[in-house]
């Protein structure tokens, strides 16, 4: 009984939550310009998605390149710069460490309109004309930190004989980083691409004070201007529908994953 | 010099001073200047004599208070639920209750504002919590839970043993010790409710408006100094909280997933 009643308050929260996200799936499936008026079911603003004929379709296909851009190439430049400063605060002692460690913290302690304006301070002071460029830097300075802290796990359960060791036998320091440290890394780096990645995928805030006035519209950006102008372009219905399914899909991989990790440390 | 294995942090911490430090060093420089660059006071004294700021400042708090207790009074048991292996031993409703914070906020706003207007459900104050509330609930949930996870069973165990009734055992040793999520917790949905832009705007049909709006309008019209002003009230009011919750936070981090 108390087991049926725990799970009950469970899934009512969880119908709670996700009613918006089905209602905009469901209404994914029909015609109608308006939300909520089902018209018969149809596939055809999932169509038009792909073949990209409806109004202003152009516009929605480059933000949508915009966002998968930034973020590709901000996650896998956080992975790369938070993963070596991973191994150095590793290595760092006392104060420093503290330092580093707190220096890492701002990022995520900060609300995004402050980050945004902060950077947009920024660019201003030095002069930097806003672009692709400026967004890619800003999602790199929130994206590293994900990076570092699912790094830094990994680079503590490792045994650093090993490192030793493969240079011992006479590995060039070159061949002891590909062969002994990266894959040892790895599953902390991979986890902490897709974070940094999905940070980047979801954040409006940062890139509205730091896309500059060239029109570049990233898909929050896009959104953000569509909903204004009053009323959703019918095509965002099956975008978002997508959207939330790969992040669910991502999430259940990265879960999975971990789980396994978890697993094959504990034995 | 030879390079040791700590140098190799030094990259990452000349892009944060270069990214994170000078960019919050900058709001500091402008909320203290005027547009032609002299120290001035007036953008912090402009704020206290601006009856429209100090009102959105006002209704920022109260929702952001209402929109917290809220989540922790619906997110504690939820929490509580999921972190107790008798009661549910499925990871599923743990990944579906942490998923909606991967997510867009933006895009999850919309369709809450979109389902209230096909209800016929006027938007207003009632819609802006319950809006923040599904927007926030799971950065609430997740910190307790993981707190909750990773607690010792055997001080719930040991009081129950000296004859505490379970009632006592939540009260006077669970919920104490499950502290940290709960701080952390509330830096995660009070803070955010405050500075949020946009969002208060299309759940009340720009009805209500809240704090971070206001520093948007102010910066995208190039009132950059008073817009900085505003910015840096709210980096006094994020320190103060986080030196009340700062500490406790560390412990409940571990892992993002």
């Amino acid at each position: 009984m108390k087991k049926f009643l725990a799970q009950a308050y469970l899934w009512i929260l969880l119908v709670l939550l996700y009613a918006p996200l089905f209602f905009i799936g469901i209404f994914s499936f029909t015609e109608s310009r308006v939300l909520g008026n089902w018209t018969g079911f149809s596939t055809k603003l999932y169509a038009n998605l792909f073949s990209g004929s409806m109004q202003g379709s152009g516009s929605l296909i480059s933000a949508v390149e915009n966002t998968l851009l930034i973020a590709v190439v901000s996650a896998f430049v956080s992975m790369m710069l938070g993963t070596i400063a991973a191994v150095g605060i590793h290595n760092l002692r006392g104060r420093k460490k503290q330092a580093v460690s707190f220096l890492n913290n701002i990022p995520m302690i900060n609300p995004d309109v402050i980050t945004g304006v902060s950077l947009f301070l920024l660019f201003v002071f030095l002069h930097f004309s806003q672009g692709y460029l400026t967004v890619i830097l800003a999602h790199i300075s929130f994206g590293t930190p994900y990076v570092v802290l699912s790094v830094l796990p990994k680079l503590r359960q490792m045994n650093p004989n090993i490192y030793e060791a493969a240079l011992d036998l006479g590995a060039t320091p070159r061949q002891a980083l590909w062969k002994v440290l990266v894959p040892q890394l790895r599953p902390g780096m991979v986890s902490g691409f897709f974070l940094a990645f999905t940070m980047s995928l979801d954040d409006f805030a940062v890139t509205f004070f730091t896309r500059g006035t060239i029109g570049l519209d990233t898909l929050s950006t896009y959104i953000y201007t569509d909903a204004r102008k009053g009323g959703l372009t019918p095509e965002l219905r099956p975008l978002m529908t997508l959207i939330f399914l790969i992040i669910l899909i991502l999430l259940v991989i990265i879960n999975v994953r971990q789980e396994k990790m978890n697993k094959s440390t504990s034995k | 010099m030879k390079l040791k294995r700590s140098h190799w942090s030094i990259p990452y911490v000349v892009f944060m001073a270069i990214f994170v430090v000078l960019p919050l060093l900058l709001i500091l420089v402008y909320a203290f200047q005027d547009g032609s660059g002299h120290f001035t006071l007036s953008n912090i004294t402009r704020f206290f004599s601006d009856s429209d700021a100090l009102g959105t400042f006002a209704v920022s708090i109260e929702v952001a208070i209402e929109n917290t207790l809220i989540c922790i009074l619906l997110g504690y048991p939820a929490a509580w639920i999921l972190a107790n292996k008798d009661l549910n031993r499925s990871a599923v409703t743990i990944i579906l209750f942490i998923m909606p914070m991967w997510i867009n906020a933006l895009m999850r706003t919309l369709a809450t504002a979109e389902l209230f207007n096909t209800l016929g459900i006027t938007l207003g104050k009632g819609t802006l919590l319950f809006g923040m509330v599904y927007d926030y609930l799971p950065f609430m949930i997740y910190p307790i839970y993981n707190v909750l996870n990773k607690m010792d069973k055997s001080y719930a165990e040991a009081a129950q043993d000296l004859g505490a009734t379970p009632w006592q055992v939540f009260w006077k040793i669970t919920v104490p010790l499950s502290m940290p999520g709960i701080s952390s917790g509330v830096l995660m949905v009070f803070m955010p409710t405050v500075s949020t832009f946009a969002i208060s705007e299309f759940l009340t049909n720009n009805k209500i408006k809240l704090f971070g709006t206001i520093i948007q309008e102010n910066i995208n019209s190039s009132m950059w100094n008073y817009g900085a002003a505003l910015a840096f009230i709210m980096l006094i009011i994020i320190g103060i909280s986080t030196l009340f919750t700062g500490d406790d936070e560390r412990e409940a981090e571990g892992g993002l997933i």
